[in-house]
C-alpha cells in the first residue's frame, strides 16, 4: 500500500502544497479505493476530479453523506423515495468545502433520512464496519465513518441529530465533531429534525476535524438559524490539560447497557486527563436521562412534517394508479419509505395531534429546556462534560433491528447535546474486545476551539493507531 | 320575532412585495407557469425558508393602519396537510403568537393580523375546467410562496350589506397603505365569512358556518344574504344549523357543503423550527409609522366632524384619496364657500365627468373650480350654467369667468332685466297667469319655462319664481 494512505488529510494538504505530492496522485489513489469499496460505504463515486483551485484544504478529496444536496449528483438521503434524485443546487456546507479546495470524491451511505444508529436503515443496504465486517459501523453517518476508517477517503462530512456523527465515529475508530447548533448552515441538507440537525466532520484525527470544520462555519443568508461563529477555528496545539475542569455525569457508570470494556476505557482516559493536569469531579445533569424520551418525541415530530414533501407529486418515487390522489400518496409513501422512517412519521404525527400535543411535544420541549439548563449550570463549574460516546462497541448486524428501544439507547450519551444545542466531539479511545470505543467531550455553545484543544491533548496521550484497518 | 345575523370576516390579502415570503423569487402575475420558482418555493429537499423583511414591514404597516397592537416577538408555525398545491406538505403561517392583535377599522373590531405564504395554483385540465371530470391537474408554482396577510375580524357585522361596505373600506385602506393590489377578481383580496343568526336581543351566538369562495364584493353580499336566509329558514322550521364549511356558487346563488372529510383536518400546528422569531423593534415600528398615509376611515371621520360633510360625501372623498386631496385644494381657495357645496362639486359634478381619472391630472385647476363655486354662491351664474362652464373646463381648461363672458352664460339677475323678462313671459302666457292667480300654483311652469328659454338658462330659477309670484300678486 502506498505511504500516502498513512497520511492524515492535513498532512496530505501540506505535502501537496509543498509539491511533494500531486493532487492527481492523491485523487487517483483514493478514487480507486472508493470505487473498489466493498463496505457499501459509497452510494456514488465521482468519475473525474473537479477543479477546486488552491485553498486551505489543498486539494484533499472529501466525501459527503448522501443527504447533502449536490447539484447534478444523486442525493437521496439513503431513501428509495429519492432514488436517482439529482438536485439543481448544492448544499452550503459542501460549497464551502469545495471552495476551500477539497474536491468531492463521493456520496456516502446512511440510515434513511438519518434515522438510525447502525446504518441498517438505509434504503441501499447496510454498511459494514471495517474493523469487523459482521458488525455495524454505527449511524446514521455510517458510510462516512466507515469510508474514513477504511481509508477510502481522507475525510468526510456527516450530520448529527442525536449522535449521528459522534456515534459512528466512535464505533469506527475515528474522530467526529458535532458543532454548536447554527455554526454550520443547514441549507441543502435534506432535513431529518430541523431544530437538531447539524453538519460536522468525520476525520482520522482531531487536527483534520479542526481544519475541515474551520471552512464549514459561518452565517448563511439561506439558513435563518445559522450564526456567525464568534471565533475563527484554529488548529489545535494543546499539550496538556492544566487547569481544565472536567465533569463526569454521576450516572455514567450506571447507564443502561454500558459495557465493562467501554467503561474501563473511559476510566483510563479520565485518569490520563488528570495526569495531563485536568481537575475531574462528578457533575449532575439531572434531566439528561430523559433526553432519549424527549428526543424520540421532538425528532419524529419535526420529521413527520419535514418528510411530508415526499408525496410523489414533484420529484422522487411515485407509485401511480387510477384511484385518486390519496391512494397515490399512500402507495408512494408506503413503498418509498422504510419501516423505521414510517414508524417515526407515525410517532411524530401522533405526538403533534390535537389533544396530544401538550402531553408529548409540549412536555418534551420543556424537558429540552431543562436539559439545556442542566448543562448551563454544569458549565459554571466545569469547562467540559465528558462521557463515553456510546455505551457499547459496534454490534453485530441484525442484533438490534427487532428491538427499536435497545437501538435508541445507543444514543443515551449523545442525545442531550443536540437537545441543548451545544458542541461535542468523539475521539477514539482505545479498543474493547478488539473494537473501537469513543470518548466524548462536550462544551458550551461555540466552545469548539477549546474542545478541539482538549481533544487534541487527549488524542496524543491515548495514542490510538488510526491506520489499523487501512490495509 | 326577528333574527339578527352575526358576521365575522377572514380576509386574505396578497402583499405586493418584490419577492416571495420565504425565498427571493420575484412575484409575478400572468407570466408563463413555473417561471418564478426556486428550490425553496418548490419545497425541494434540503431547502430552507428565510422570512422576507419587506413582508414583515408590510404586515406592521397593516397592523398600524388597523390600530392593532404589534407583537414585539411573534413566531411562525407549520400548518400541516397534504395537497398538491402545497409543495412542502405544510403552510408556514402564524398561530398563537401572531404579528398583530386587536385593532379596529370603522365600527368593526379586528381580532388579529398574521403573515403566511400562499399556496400554488392548481389548474384542472379538461373540458370542465373544474376538479370533477378533469383529465388531469397541473400545478403552477409561480403563485406559491406569495406573501399573504390574514386579517380576522370580530363578529361585529350585522348585515350582508354592511359586510360588503366594510370590505370596501378595508380594500381602500389596503390600497392607500400601498401594500396590495387588493383585486378580488384576481385573488389578491379573498374573503371568507363566518355567519350565524340569533333572535334579536339575544347575546348568545348561534352555530356558525363558514362561507368560502366569494370572489367579488357582490358575491360576498349575496352569499351572506343567502346563508342568513338559509339559517333563518332552518331555525324557523325547528331544525338546527350544522357547523360546516359552505361553498357559494355565484351562478346559481346556491350554497353547497364541502365534504366533512376535508373538514376533519388536524393541522398539527407546531413552531416552525427553520425560522427564528420575528423580532419587532421600536425603531422598525416608528419607521413604518412614518410611512403611514391618512387612511380612509380617519379621513372620512375628519370630513364628517370637522367639515360637517354628509356621510356619503365624506366616504366618497375619503375612499379616493386623490379626490380628497383635490377637494381640500379647492376648499382652501373657495373663500368661505360651504364645504358641503364644494364636496358636491368635486365628488359629484367633477367626479362624474372625470370617471376614474385623478382630477389633479385634469385641465380643471383647483383655482378655477373654486372660482366657479364662488360665482354660483354669488348668483353671478346659475347652477345650470355653471355645469356648462364645468364641461368647458374639463374639455379645455381656462378661467370660468372668461368662459361665462365668452358664452354669455352670466346670470340674468340684476333685478330689472329679469323683471322685464318675467313681465314678457306673463304677457305671453295669459291663461297660465290666470290659473296661478286663481290659486293653481303648479300652473306657473310655462311662465318660468318661457323666462328660462329667453335667458338661455342663465336665470336663477328660484329668483324667477319669486318674481313671477310677486308680479301676479300671489
Ligand atoms: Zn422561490
Amino acid at each position: 500500500m502506498s505511504d500516502l494512505l498513512a497520511l492524515s488529510a492535513a498532512q496530505l494538504a501540506e505535502r501537496i502544497r509543498a509539491r511533494e505530492l500531486s493532487r492527481e496522485e492523491v485523487w487517483d489513489t483514493y478514487r480507486e479505493r472508493a470505487a473498489a469499496d466493498d463496505l457499501n460505504a459509497f452510494l456514488w463515486v465521482a468519475a473525474d476530479a473537479p477543479d477546486t483551485g488552491d485553498g486551505p484544504l489543498g486539494g484533499v478529496p472529501f466525501a459527503a453523506k448522501d443527504l447533502f444536496c449536490v447539484r447534478g449528483v444523486p442525493s437521496q438521503a439513503g431513501s428509495r423515495i429519492l432514488e436517482g434524485y439529482r438536485p439543481p443546487y448544492t448544499a452550503t456546507a459542501v460549497e464551502k468545502i469545495v471552495a476551500a479546495g477539497a474536491p468531492l470524491l463521493g456520496k456516502t451511505n446512511q440510515d434513511e433520512f438519518a434515522m438510525g444508529s447502525s446504518n441498517e436503515n438505509s434504503g441501499y443496504g447496510p454498511v459494514l464496519n471495517p474493523w469487523d465486517r459482521t458488525r455495524v459501523p454505527g449511524g446514521s453517518s455510517g458510510g462516512s465513518a466507515a469510508a474514513v476508517a477504511a481509508g477510502q477517503v481522507p475525510w468526510a462530512i456527516g450530520t448529527d441529530t442525536g449522535g449521528s456523527v459522534r456515534q459512528p465515529a466512535a464505533l469506527s475508530g475515528i474522530v467526529g465533531l458535532k458543532p454548536t447548533y447554527g455554526a454550520v448552515s443547514r441549507y441543502g441538507m435534506i432535513a431529518f429534525a430541523s431544530s437538531l440537525d447539524q453538519a460536522g466532520p468525520l476525520t482520522r484525527d482531531v487536527t483534520d476535524a479542526a481544519l475541515l470544520f474551520s471552512v464549514m462555519t459561518g452565517r448563511d443568508p439561506c439558513d435563518a438559524t445559522s450564526l456567525e461563529h464568534p471565533e475563527a477555528i484554529r488548529l489545535p496545539s494543546a499539550q496538556d490539560l492544566q487547569g481544565v475542569r472536567l465533569g463526569v455525569p454521576d450516572d455514567v457508570e450506571s447507564a443502561a447497557g454500558i459495557e465493562p470494556g467501554v467503561l474501563e476505557a473511559f476510566r483510563a482516559t479520565v485518569a490520563r486527563a488528570q495526569e495531563l493536569g485536568a481537575e475531574v469531579d462528578t457533575c449532575s445533569l439531572p434531566h439528561a436521562r430523559h433526553g432519549i424520551a424527549a428526543y424520540y418525541v421532538i425528532a419524529p415530530a419535526e420529521a413527520s412534517s419535514n418528510l411530508a414533501r415526499y408525496d410523489g407529486v414533484r420529484y422522487g418515487l411515485r407509485v401511480d394508479g387510477d384511484d385518486g390522489l390519496l391512494a397515490m400518496y399512500t402507495r408512494t409513501r408506503h413503498e418509498g419509505f422504510g419501516a423505521e422512517v414510517r414508524r417515526r412519521i407515525m410517532l411524530g404525527t401522533y405526538a403533534l395531534s390535537s389533544g396530544y400535543y401538550e402531553a408529548y411535544y409540549g412536555r418534551a420541549q420543556r424537558v429540552r429546556t431543562k436539559i439545556a439548563d442542566d448543562f448551563r449550570a454544569a458549565f459554571e463549574r466545569f469547562d467540559f462534560v465528558v462521557t463515553p460516546t456510546s455505551p457499547g462497541v459496534a454490534f453485530p448486524l441484525g442484533a438490534k433491528t427487532d428491538d427499536p428501544l435497545a437501538m435508541y439507547l445507543n444514543d443515551f450519551f449523545t442525545v442531550p447535546m443536540p437537545l441543548a444545542g451545544i458542541p461535542a466531539i468523539s475521539i477514539p479511545n482505545g479498543l474493547s474486545e478488539g473494537l473501537p470505543t469513543g470518548f466524548q467531550i462536550a462544551g458550551p455553545a461555540f466552545s469548539e476551539n477549546r474542545i478541539l484543544d482538549a481533544a487534541y491533548a487527549l488524542e496524543q496521550a491515548i495514542g490510538f493507531d488510526t491506520a489499523a484497518v487501512h490495509a | 320575532m326577528s333574527w339578527e345575523p352575526v358576521i365575522g370576516l377572514e380576509i386574505h390579502v396578497q402583499l405586493k412585495t418584490q419577492t416571495k415570503m420565504f425565498c427571493s423569487c420575484e412575484l409575478s402575475f400572468g407570466d408563463p407557469p413555473n417561471t418564478h420558482t426556486c428550490p425553496v418555493c418548490l419545497g425541494l429537499p434540503g431547502s430552507l425558508p428565510v422570512a422576507n423583511e419587506a413582508a414583515i414591514r408590510f404586515g406592521l404597516k397593516i397592523g398600524l393602519g388597523l390600530g392593532c397592537e404589534l407583537a414585539p416577538r411573534s413566531i411562525f408555525h407549520r400548518k400541516n396537510y397534504f395537497y398538491p398545491d402545497l409543495p412542502k406538505g405544510y403552510q408556514i403561517s402564524q398561530y398563537d403568537e401572531p404579528l398583530c392583535r386587536g385593532g379596529r377599522l370603522g365600527d368593526v373590531r379586528i381580532h388579529r393580523v398574521h403573515l403566511e405564504d400562499d399556496a400554488a395554483k392548481l389548474v384542472h385540465v379538461g373540458a370542465s375546467g373544474r376538479i370533477h371530470g378533469a383529465d388531469s391537474s397541473v400545478v403552477d408554482f409561480n403563485r406559491g410562496g406569495t406573501p399573504l396577510v390574514e386579517i380576522v375580524t370580530e363578529p361585529d357585522i350585522r348585515s350582508a350589506e354592511r359586510a360588503r361596505e366594510w370590505l370596501i373600506l378595508l380594500r381602500e385602506t389596503m390600497r392607500q397603505l400601498e401594500v396590495s393590489d387588493v383585486n378580488m377578481e384576481e385573488g389578491s383580496l379573498r374573503c371568507d365569512a363566518n355567519v350565524s343568526v340569533r333572535r334579536a336581543g339575544e347575546s348568545e351566538l348561534g352555530t356558525k358556518t363558514e362561507l368560502k369562495n366569494m370572489n367579488s364584493f357582490r358575491f360576498v353580499e349575496r352569499g351572506i344574504k343567502a346563508e342568513v336566509a338559509r339559517q333563518v329558514a332552518l331555525l324557523e322550521a325547528g331544525q338546527p344549523v350544522v357547523q360546516e364549511t359552505l361553498h357559494f356558487d355565484p351562478q346559481s346563488g346556491s350554497l353547497t357543503s364541502l365534504r366533512s372529510k376535508e373538514e376533519a383536518h388536524d393541522y398539527r400546528y407546531f413552531p416552525e423550527p427553520d425560522l427564528v422569531p420575528v423580532a419587532v423593534t421600536p425603531e422598525m415600528v416608528e419607521a413604518v409609522r412614518a410611512e403611514l398615509p391618512e387612511l380612509p376611515a380617519e379621513r372620512a371621520a375628519r370630513y364628517e366632524t370637522e367639515l360637517a360633510l354628509s356621510a356619503d360625501s365624506a366616504r366618497a372623498l375619503a375612499f379616493r384619496p386623490e379626490l380628497g386631496r383635490y377637494f381640500e385644494a379647492v376648499l382652501e381657495r373657495a373663500d368661505g364657500a360651504p364645504a358641503q357645496t364644494v364636496a358636491n362639486w368635486v365628488a359629484g359634478e367633477l367626479a362624474t365627468r372625470l370617471g376614474d381619472a385623478d382630477p389633479a391630472q385634469s385641465k380643471v385647476a383647483p383655482d378655477a373650480l373654486a372660482r366657479l363655486v364662488a360665482m354660483v354662491g354669488e348668483k353671478a351664474v346659475t347652477a345650470g350654467a355653471a355645469r356648462q362652464v364645468l364641461d368647458r373646463l374639463v374639455a379645455d381648461g381656462g378661467d370660468p369667468a372668461a368662459i361665462v363672458e365668452a358664452e354669455g352664460l352670466g346670470a340674468v339677475g340684476g333685478g330689472d332685466e329679469l323683471a322685464g323678462a318675467v313681465r314678457a313671459a306673463i304677457e305671453a302666457n295669459p291663461d297660465a297667469a290666470e290659473k296661478v292667480r286663481g290659486g293653481k300654483a303648479q300652473a306657473i311652469g310655462p311662465i318660468i319655462g318661457h323666462v328660462m328659454r329667453e335667458t338661455r338658462g342663465a336665470a336663477d330659477a328660484g329668483e324667477v319664481t319669486r318674481l313671477v309670484r310677486e308680479q301676479l300678486g300671489v
